[in-house]
């Protein structure tokens, strides 16, 4: 069974003996990854970030595809710098899986066993094993083209995890799938992964992949870590907008003094928090009421005038895109926003309460 | 290159009112008929009548047997060393590749009378390979069969390699990055998951250069010469015959001609449609 | 050997889409008269383009003859085709627009006044002699036709299907050689060639030849070869674009000066 401490996911693991312990540097033109990476055995670290962060580079350092400008790479304590990629006890799935179109199932599984010195027989036997445990017996003698983006997907698992790695890398491994299916094999990827014994490191643009597969989450930005910790203390404190975005918060940095955080550009925010120095502030768009006249006797701290920069359907909701006193983000039922009968360049009053913030140390 | 066209034939619906645009009908219908009048020609002006006696000739057959295991052999051979250059260029990077890439193809546009002298000053009794070839292992290569055969594989490698290297080019690399991972060697990655991957180009390019070495015959009389059941193939064969007589080359022609088409139709039933 | 009035037919009946794309080129390579037939500016010497088809053995002689020409008829211009006399024989058969021909044997000659398109008899201007070419200094000591039976040498002769190749037969089987070459070469070019690229030790071709390789390679004559001298015939065509200038060009090749310049490319008067 996986190690898994969520009390303290926020903090890196030190691996001394066993795990991942990396520090990726890979210089590429005027792109540079510098990336610390640390992971205890039966860890799922999700690499998150935007296109372009650096993420798919992270992964093939780690698989010996793209080279090590600097830094250093060990897994369960060797050094892994100097060894043939081909040599490394790691397993890939590949983004669109990469199946070997002209071998079967059953010959993709058993592939890696055959490179790893088993023989043909025996190969084949671990990768029916393997397809088996996948739910995907029946179609071991299919060719790739003959597979749904679910049994693919599964087949690629089998084939990286046959080679029984120390190390698994998945490159985005939700998102070669249409949404329904998607649902279907994020549930079953994460009951695999849960049961995986070694490292797994997973890069997605999709936080929600992310939450749901790992155990922890690195935000790389611009080939830098932004921000590490549990899904859940990243959702609710996201430390930059690129993550505020990805879990719908308005996120804003400023200067707390009591209960009061003071924004460098803008208005102040009155908050439950007890705090001082250098903060964040956030707060999820649905907690926003919006006025056409400015409101008397609400119990909200917070007010606002702002004026209406977009209307956009999201879900049963309607999101508001405001300018003004502070740009923010606020999410209505359609029939709220009927009654306000909003329109573009009109102005409201935006209300939060204190109760709805969430600041914390920056 | 129409034996690509490897995918088993659907009857494709014609959208309704979308008929050829005789812009592209008139000189696509010209051309075809500049390639097949000739051909056409050739069968009418066949001297059918003295044909039998023509075609019974063992001199006639020598030449036959000799062009095919001589074309056979040079794709074979560029088989084995096209393929792995084409690899070289289309997945390694070093200095020059570019360079080395134009000279590979020289042949094709080389005068094939040019390419058998130089093959001649290069590997000939006298040459700059030849001679210590001669003097250590005592080996001659021209007027010999083994000349023919590299004579051909000469002209011919170049048109295997530009195709293998295309499909190599258009081929995903990330492939033979999925066998690393799974612990395959650069040349295991090659063999098991590229080679097949890449097996109708390749197999496309081998069927190029064997009707190129099957047709070869500048580089050929100049380096290997012109000895029967030796040295002489069809084409050789044809061209003597034509200076004395014409109806004997029309003759030959027809038989070469008549092989190949039936080689290249058995090839492309077989396996180019296998992938 | 089958040059003869059937091969002539059967050339006809089944070469003519051949043929015709022979006189495409050969129109191309000679312009023809574009100058127009007639006489010069002074009504009596020469002028105007006089076309001549001339065999490829030809060539050095020909083009020394053809400027001498033109200096002597400023008027004029001599353009030439060289080619296999069998080549040229067939294109003036199917009716490329020359005024000479001068052909390297006697068979492809007969092939034109066979279909009566001279105009007169040919006459033979010039006569060329087999010799055997070898290495410079003569490195294997060959001094005779029987020495090239030796299978330690690398022999190369002409197909039979070309005129030194019938030639070289005809001397070999007059001098009872039993030769066994390397290669039949597809003309006496390729021979030589071989002989000077020292693939070959040995290869019998033309006198004319020889001379023409200069120092590359050493001639050797023997005995049997006035077995098989070669006669060069030449003859104005009937249709001649320019008769007047094609007798002149005649006239040139075959007086005294012609035959000196003829006699130093090797070959011997008749």
């Amino acid at each position: 069974m996986p190690t898994r401490n969520p009390e303290n996911a926020g903090a890196a693991p030190v691996a001394s003996d066993g795990g991942l312990d990396a520090r990726l540097v890979v210089d590429r033109g005027s792109f540079r990854l510098d990336l610390a990476l640390t992971a205890a055995p039966g860890d799922v670290v999700a690499l998150l970030g935007p296109n372009g962060a650096g993420k798919t580079t992270a992964l093939r350092a780690l698989a010996g595809l793209a080279p090590l400008t600097e830094g250093h790479l060990r897994l369960d304590g060797a050094d892994l710098r100097r060894t043939a990629p081909e040599a490394r006890p790691v397993g890939v799935v590949f983004q669109d899986y990469l199946l070997f179109p002209h071998l079967t199932a059953l010959d993709n599984v058993a592939f890696g066993p055959r490179c790893r010195g088993a023989g043909k027989a025996e190969a084949r036997a671990r990768a029916a094993g393997w397809l088996d445990r996948m739910g995907l017996a029946e179609h071991a003698g299919s060719k790739p083209r003959h597979l749904s983006g679910g049994q693919a997907q599964r087949v690629a698992l089998a084939r990286a995890l046959a080679t029984h790695p120390r190390l698994l890398l998945l490159d985005e491994p939700l998102a070669a799938l249409d949404a329904r299916t998607r649902l279907e094999v994020r549930a079953q990827l994460r009951r695999h992964l849960a049961a995986f014994e070694a490292v797994a490191v997973l890069v997605t643009h999709d936080p929600l992949d992310a939450m749901v597969l790992a155990d922890r989450l690195m935000v790389v930005e611009q080939g830098r870590l932004v921000q590490q910790g549990s899904p859940s203390d990243i959702a609710r404190h996201p430390r930059t907008e690129y993550i505020a975005q990805l879990v719908g918060l308005n996120l804003y940095r400023g200067r707390a003094d009591g209960h009061t955080v003071r924004l460098d550009a803008g208005p102040a925010v009155h908050t439950t928090e007890d705090l001082s120095g250098p903060a964040f502030v956030a707060f999820a768009p649905g907690a926003v009421t919006l006025h056409r006249e400015r409101p008397t006797g609400s119990s909200a701290r917070n007010l606002w005038r702002c004026s209406v920069a977009g209307l956009e359907s999201h879900g049963d909701q309607i999101r508001v895109e405001l300018t003004g006193e502070l740009p923010l983000t606020a999410d209505l039922t359609t029939a709220a926003a009927a009654d306000l009968d909003l329109h573009q360049g009109m102005t409201v009053w935006a209300a939060l309460k204190a109760t709805q913030t969430h600041a914390y140390p920056a | 290159m129409s034996i690509r066209r490897a995918t088993p034939r659907k009857t494709r619906p014609r959208a309704p009112g979308r008929g050829v645009p005789p812009a592209l009908l008139l000189p696509a219908l010209l051309g075809l008929a500049f390639l097949l009048v000739p051909l056409l020609a050739l069968l009418l002006r066949a001297p059918w009548r003295s044909l039998p006696e023509q075609l019974t000739s063992p001199q006639v057959w020598e030449a036959l047997r000799l062009s095919l295991v001589c074309a056979t052999t040079a794709t074979a051979l560029s088989l084995v060393v096209g393929v792995p250059l084409a690899w070289l260029l289309a997945r390694t990077d070093f200095p020059g590749r570019g360079l080395v890439r134009a000279l590979v193809t020289l042949p094709l546009v080389l005068p094939p009378v040019v390419g058998g002298v130089a093959l001649l000053l290069a590997l000939g009794r006298n040459g700059v390979v030849g001679q210590w070839l001669d003097a250590w292992f005592g080996i001659t290569l021209p007027f010999t069969t083994t000349g023919v055969v590299l004579a051909e594989t000469f002209v011919a490698m170049p048109f295997l390699v530009i195709s293998v290297e295309g499909t190599l080019r258009a081929a995903d690399p990330r492939y033979e990055e999925a066998a690393t991972t799974l612990g395959a060697s650069r040349f295991t990655a090659f063999r098991r998951v590229t080679l097949p991957l890449i097996a109708p180009g390749v197999a496309a390019g081998a069927v190029l250069a064997w009707a190129r070495a099957l047709g070869e015959f500048g580089a050929t009389i100049t380096f290997a010469g012109n000895f029967p059941g030796r040295t002489q193939t069809m084409p050789l064969a044809v061209y003597l015959a034509l200076q004395s007589d014409p109806a004997a080359a029309i003759a030959l022609s027809l038989v070469l001609l008549a092989v190949s088409i039936a080689v290249l139709a058995g090839l492309r039933d077989r396996w180019m449609r296998a992938v | 050997m089958p040059r003869s009035a059937a091969w002539t037919r059967r050339l006809r009946r089944i070469g003519a889409p051949a043929a015709g794309a022979l006189l495409a080129l050969s129109a191309c390579s000679a312009p023809g008269s574009e100058a127009g037939p007639g006489a010069g500016a002074d009504g009596a010497g020469p002028a105007g383009t006089v076309t001549v088809f001339a065999a490829a053995s030809l060539k050095e002689s020909f083009t020394e003859l053809g400027e001498r020409f033109e200096k002597a008829h400023p008027g004029a211009r001599v353009a030439f085709n060289f080619g296999g006399s069998d080549t040229l024989a067939a294109g003036i058969a199917n009716g490329a627009p020359a005024d000479v021909f001068a052909a390297a044997g006697p068979t492809p000659m007969k092939l034109v006044t066979d279909q009566g398109l001279t105009d007169g008899a040919p006459s033979t201007f010039a006569r060329n002699r087999l010799e055997i070419a070898t290495a410079p200094g003569n490195p294997h000591r060959i001094d005779s036709l029987q020495d090239l039976a030796d299978p330690g040498l690398k022999v190369v002769l002409c197909d039979t299907t070309v005129p030194c190749g019938a030639a070289a037969r005809t001397a070999l089987t007059a001098g009872g050689v039993d030769v066994s070459p390397a290669s039949y070469e597809r003309d006496v070019k390729s021979a030589l060639t071989k002989v000077r690229l020292k693939e070959a030790d040995a290869a019998v071709v033309y006198r004319t030849d020889v001379r023409a390789a200069g120092d590359t390679v050493e001639g050797v004559e023997f005995p049997e070869a006035g077995r098989a001298v070669n006669d060069y015939p030449l003859a104005v065509l009937d249709n001649a674009p320019n008769p007047g200038a094609a007798e002149a060009f005649v006239r040139l090749v075959t007086s005294a000066e012609g035959r000196k310049v003829l006699g130093e490319a090797g070959f011997l008067a008749p």
